[in-house]
């Protein structure tokens, strides 16, 4: 029999479900029949870009995505699954809420949270860092400080009241991002191996049941607004921005926990992007079941829904849960002990179909292997072509840049630069220590955050240059990941995997798609020569609106094992007299820098060139001289080059600065401008106790094949390099911290 | 109390989030024993100290401790407490203790209107109490604060009841002690961090001691509150005085 439907679907209505003729075409042929309304809803979800990664799926197949500590493979489960060793496993993964938080920045910004949370308890993992990495347009502008706001307050609010700290993150502006700013969240967990819930449906009988929050209105399409542009008619797509709740996820938190444990869920799947529909589908898919499921007893929070608004809605703060036959009410009893529903709306069956009923019909009856992505969802190659901007930016001549004559004015000018300043009128909001695991805060590198059950540490870190990938969209992807596994080593930690959020354009336009293929070409190289297999993610097309397209954004959360608790090292400068050393090659490369940016106001040039083999081979050796008890401190040379790096190392522990006394001048680079601010990758600058370990660590870089230089003497008031500035640690920690701060609160 | 040991009772409120952090910081750092009470309960199970642990109870939804104060646990630690019982409330323990009338005044939205988390230094205005007797008076601890509505305020009249009985127990305050503004992360009335009840046995504090007490984060300054109330706790029970014992406390 026919499923019901509401209205009749015309291929026209298809197109404006945005479903392409041919992907109708295959719907039709599918099903041998015309869809109902409430099946058109469903294809139209479950094969948007959103869900079905049609478009980027073939490419992400390219990367590295097992061995290693990877206990599950990228995309098998809600999130990859590493172990860390003495019977413990991380679950970690980041997402984005980009377009949510364009028109709701608060809302927006909360429940993309409450989303990358559930994923990870969604299997069995009990959330215990939050990062996040966020991109807007220039900060003079009112309407970036009106997004900057509410997202800040968004995950703040959101995060503090779950009660999962967030430990680290990375705030950029350009311009590029004004319309469309990017708001990707990541969450790490932590589950004894062995003990982890899968996302699946299996065991004919068994019951399905729905539980949290009830269902509503909101978020009806959520998805398919995420899977297109922003443009004008995005206000009036406020309405597909779900509302967070934090208490309620952390009643689900707690109550979910409790009930993994008991051992009687078959599987569990949070209800993110495409509700019911969702989580239905993939999990019977996964499980090679089908499910038989009624709406009508789904609790709802309003009357009259439709069974197209049930099936599609993204409420939040729901899961859906398979449990084992004749234990539905021990596992019912532990939410209501934590005042939640849990009702049961339908079961498990044989075959691959998931049939939905509603008010006494069938309103649908479609294979779920047919909606998911690795099985029926449409796999696109598109179209790809080499961007003529290329042209203009790689035309770029160093020497045509006038050299300034007063360095010091210019490291100022940098370090209050909003990308390089303190952001901690931002990080402040956040609550970074419940939980009491935070080891480092904001004085490393990256986060280094206690596993205290498993006696040691974890560090993390996200990181990603979109001006080095809009410049260079390969060597940029290789950056990323090569960036974030030298941070996580500045503070001891061995990089062991990496999950990532690709945020690019309009995949349709061959420039974007090349941008996407290239970025993802550098990562994969640089996951492969790190062995960081990617343990999943996330990708946001369509971060355009009608006048930009954001730089491709490639974000790149790194996770770190720190064995030994006693190696965690941060980046300030500890005592006076202690010897500055820098490890690497620096040759003045100036293009794609945030001096060029800043100072210059100019996005040229590619960016700065890295070889693999000599990173790996510098990270080995920063170990090494961790692990050997060298090194007081390590920081990475990134944004704002050797100069920005020197002057952080001074003051990032705002209670001890430390002065330095630094002479360059040996490093052989001409000008004084590049030598200082040029990003040359591949550099990290470590202090020691004495001349003895600064030799030490000078004959284990030898080795390495990496230079070393002893370049200065920390201890003084001021921030002195030989020739060329000398600036007061305190004139430098006011413009650091109070940029952000006096531009925001217009002060 | 058992083997020399404090009961620390930490009640679990929906919502709560520093409930383990609390738990922690009594049981493994200070090697006492810690149970938590769930907030449907109406037993304390015999516990020496009643903690109300910081979070979102009820998600703060209407106001920050306005429905957890009507939790059926809570009838028993008001009661507990006005038989003289040890209570501390941290963060939203704090709220919870002036919306449920044991300790005067309100906690306002903070200044700034924005959350803040970071260190801050604390000077101890009063030594003598059970939670700060571990402290030298004047003493400057470094504790961090996590809270959007830690402005406390009050009336005139009622502030200086709490001046001229010596129930400020922490103020904000800078390197030197001093009690600036800038060294106020909320706006509250006269730098105040924490007060006591008049009989000196409950305390609410904004700063969180339990995340200043592990030495493997580094800062250890809380822990001298945890140790206040374990040698009060000791004490009454060596000398056979009950709970019930009367204490004013002296600046």
């Amino acid at each position: 029999m026919e499923p019901y439907s509401e209205h009749l679907v015309t291929p026209e209505i298809a197109r404006q479900h945005g479903l392409t003729d041919e992907e109708f075409g295959w719907i039709l042929k599918l099903l041998g029949r015309n869809p109902s309304w409430t099946e058109l809803g469903i294809y139209s979800v479950m094969w948007s870009e959103h869900c079905s990664y049609k478009n980027s799926i073939a490419l992400l197949k390219t990367l590295p995505r097992s061995g290693g500590r990877l206990l599950v493979s990228a995309g098998e489960e809600n999130a990859g699954l590493v172990d860390i060793g003495n019977g413990l496993a991380v679950a970690f993964k980041i997402e984005s809420h980009n377009h949510p938080s364009a028109v709701e920045p608060y809302q927006g910004a909360a429940t993309g949270v409450g989303g990358i949370m559930r994923d990870i308890f969604t299997m069995g993992a009990r959330p215990i860092a939050s990062l996040n990495s966020l991109r807007f347009g220039d900060l003079g502008s009112d309407r970036t400080k009106y997004l900057l706001k509410g997202v800040v307050k968004g995950i703040g609010d959101y995060g503090n009241s779950f009660g999962v700290p967030t430990v680290a993150g990375e705030v950029y502006f350009d311009p590029c991002y004004q319309e469309n700013p990017l708001v990707n969240a990541m969450s790490v967990g932590v589950v004894k191996t062995g003990q982890w819930a899968r996302a699946v449906a299996k065991g004919k009988g068994n019951p399905v049941m729905i539980v949290g929050s009830s269902t509503g209105r909101d978020g009806i399409h959520g998805a398919t607004f995420a899977s297109e542009e922003i443009s004008e008619a995005s206000e009036a797509k406020r309405p597909s921005v779900q509302v967070g709740d934090p208490f309620t996820e952390k009643l689900l938190l707690e109550a979910t926990l409790e009930a993994i444990r008991t051992g009687f869920v078959v599987g569990i799947q949070d209800m993110g992007a495409a509700g019911i529909i969702c989580s239905t589908s993939e999990m019977s898919a996964r499980g090679l079941s089908g499910m038989d499921i009624n709406l009508d007893r789904v609790p709802t929070r309003e009357t009259g829904m439709s069974a197209y608004e049930i099936m599609l809605s993204e409420s939040q703060e729901r899961m859906l849960v398979v449990v084992e036959r004749g234990r539905e009410q021990e596992v019912e009893r532990i939410f209501s002990k934590w005042d939640l529903h849990a009702e049961i709306i339908g079961e498990v069956i044989e075959g691959d179909r998931l049939i939905v009923r509603h008010q006494g019909r069938v309103v649908a009856d479609v294979s779920p292997h047919s909606l998911v992505l690795g099985g029926g969802a449409p796999v696109y190659h598109r179209e790809s072509r080499r961007p003529s901007y290329l042209d203009q930016t790689e035309r770029f001549d160093a020497s045509s840049i006038p050299e300034p004559d007063d360095l010091g004015e210019i490291l100022l000018r940098l370090v209050g630069s909003p990308n390089i300043a303190s952001k901690r009128w931002v990080y402040e909001q956040y609550d970074s220590m419940v939980r009491t695991n935070n080891v480092v805060l904001a004085q490393g590198d990256a986060a280094v955050v206690l596993v205290k059950e498993a006696n040691r540490a974890l560090a993390l870190k996200t990181d990603c240059n979109g001006r080095y990938v809009y410049l260079s969209p390969r060597v940029g992807g290789m950056i990323a990941v090569a960036e974030a596994a030298r941070n996580v080593v500045c503070t001891g930690g061995v990089p062991v995997a990496i999950t990532n959020c690709l945020n690019f354009g309009n995949p349709y336009k061959p420039e974007v798609y090349w941008q996407f293929k290239e970025a993802v070409a550098g990562m994969g190289e640089a996951c492969m020569a790190f062995d960081t297999p990617v343990t999943g993610g996330n990708v946001s097309f369509y971060n355009e609106s009608p006048t930009a397209s954001v730089f491709p954004t490639p974000v790149i959360g790194m996770l770190g094992v720190v064995d030994d608790l006693s190696m965690v090292t941060s980046a300030a400068f500890r005592e006076q007299g202690d010897i500055i050393l820098l490890l690497g090659e620096t040759r003045g490369h100036i293009g794609g820098s945030e001096y060029l940016a800043t100072i210059h106001k100019a996005t040229a040039g590619q960016a700065p060139p890295i070889d693999l083999l000599r990173e790996k081979r510098l990270q080995e050796l920063t170990l090494e001289c961790i692990r050997q008890n060298l090194v007081r401190s390590a920081h990475d040379c990134s944004d704002g080059g050797l100069g920005v790096a020197l002057a952080e190392c001074c003051i990032i522990d705002e209670e001890k600065m430390r002065g330095a006394q630094i002479d360059l001048r040996d490093l052989g680079v001409g000008r004084s401008d590049f030598l200082l601010f040029g990003e040359d990758q591949s550099r990290i600058i470590v202090s020691t106790r004495d001349e003895e370990s600064a030799a030490d660590i000078i004959s284990r870089a030898e080795k390495h094949q990496i230079s070393a230089a002893r370049i200065g003497v920390v201890g003084g008031s001021d921030l002195k390099i030989a020739g060329m500035l000398e600036v007061g640690v305190r004139q430098l920690a006011g413009v650091y911290y109070g940029a952000i701060d006096s531009e925001v609160e217009n002060r | 109390m058992d083997n020399g040991r404090v009961k620390f009772g930490v009640v679990v409120f929906p919502g709560s989030n520093c409930d383990h952090d609390a738990y922690y910081a009594a049981k493994k750092v200070l090697g006492q024993e810690s149970e938590f009470l769930w907030h449907k309960e109406t037993d304390l199970r015999g516990a020496d100290v009643v903690v109300l642990p910081g979070g979102f109870s009820y998600g703060d939804y209407l106001r920050c401790g306005a429905i957890a104060r009507f939790s059926p646990v809570m009838k028993e630690v008001v009661r507990f407490a006005k038989d003289g019982g040890t209570v501390i409330g941290i963060c939203n323990g704090f709220q919870i203790l002036v919306e449920s009338g044991l300790l005067p005044g309100v906690l306002l939205r903070n200044s700034s209107l924005r959350f803040v988390c970071k260190y801050v230094r604390l000077k101890v205005e009063n030594a003598a109490t059970r939670f700060t007797r571990a402290c030298t008076p004047g003493e400057i601890l470094s504790i961090p604060v996590a809270h959007g509505d830690g402005n406390y305020f009050t009336d005139p009249d009622t502030l200086r009841r709490l001046e001229e009985n010596n129930q400020i127990v922490f103020r904000y305050c800078d390197t030197r002690g001093e009690a600036t503004v800038e060294a106020n992360p909320n706006g509250s009335l006269g730098n105040i961090a924490g007060i006591t009840n008049s009989e000196g046995n409950v305390l609410g504090m904004m700063p969180h001691p339990e995340r200043a007490s592990d030495p493997l984060l580094g800062h250890t300054d809380g822990q001298k509150i945890f140790r206040s109330i374990i040698d009060t706790v000791r004490q009454m029970s060596y000398t056979g005085s009950t709970a019930k014992r009367e204490e004013v406390p002296h600046g």
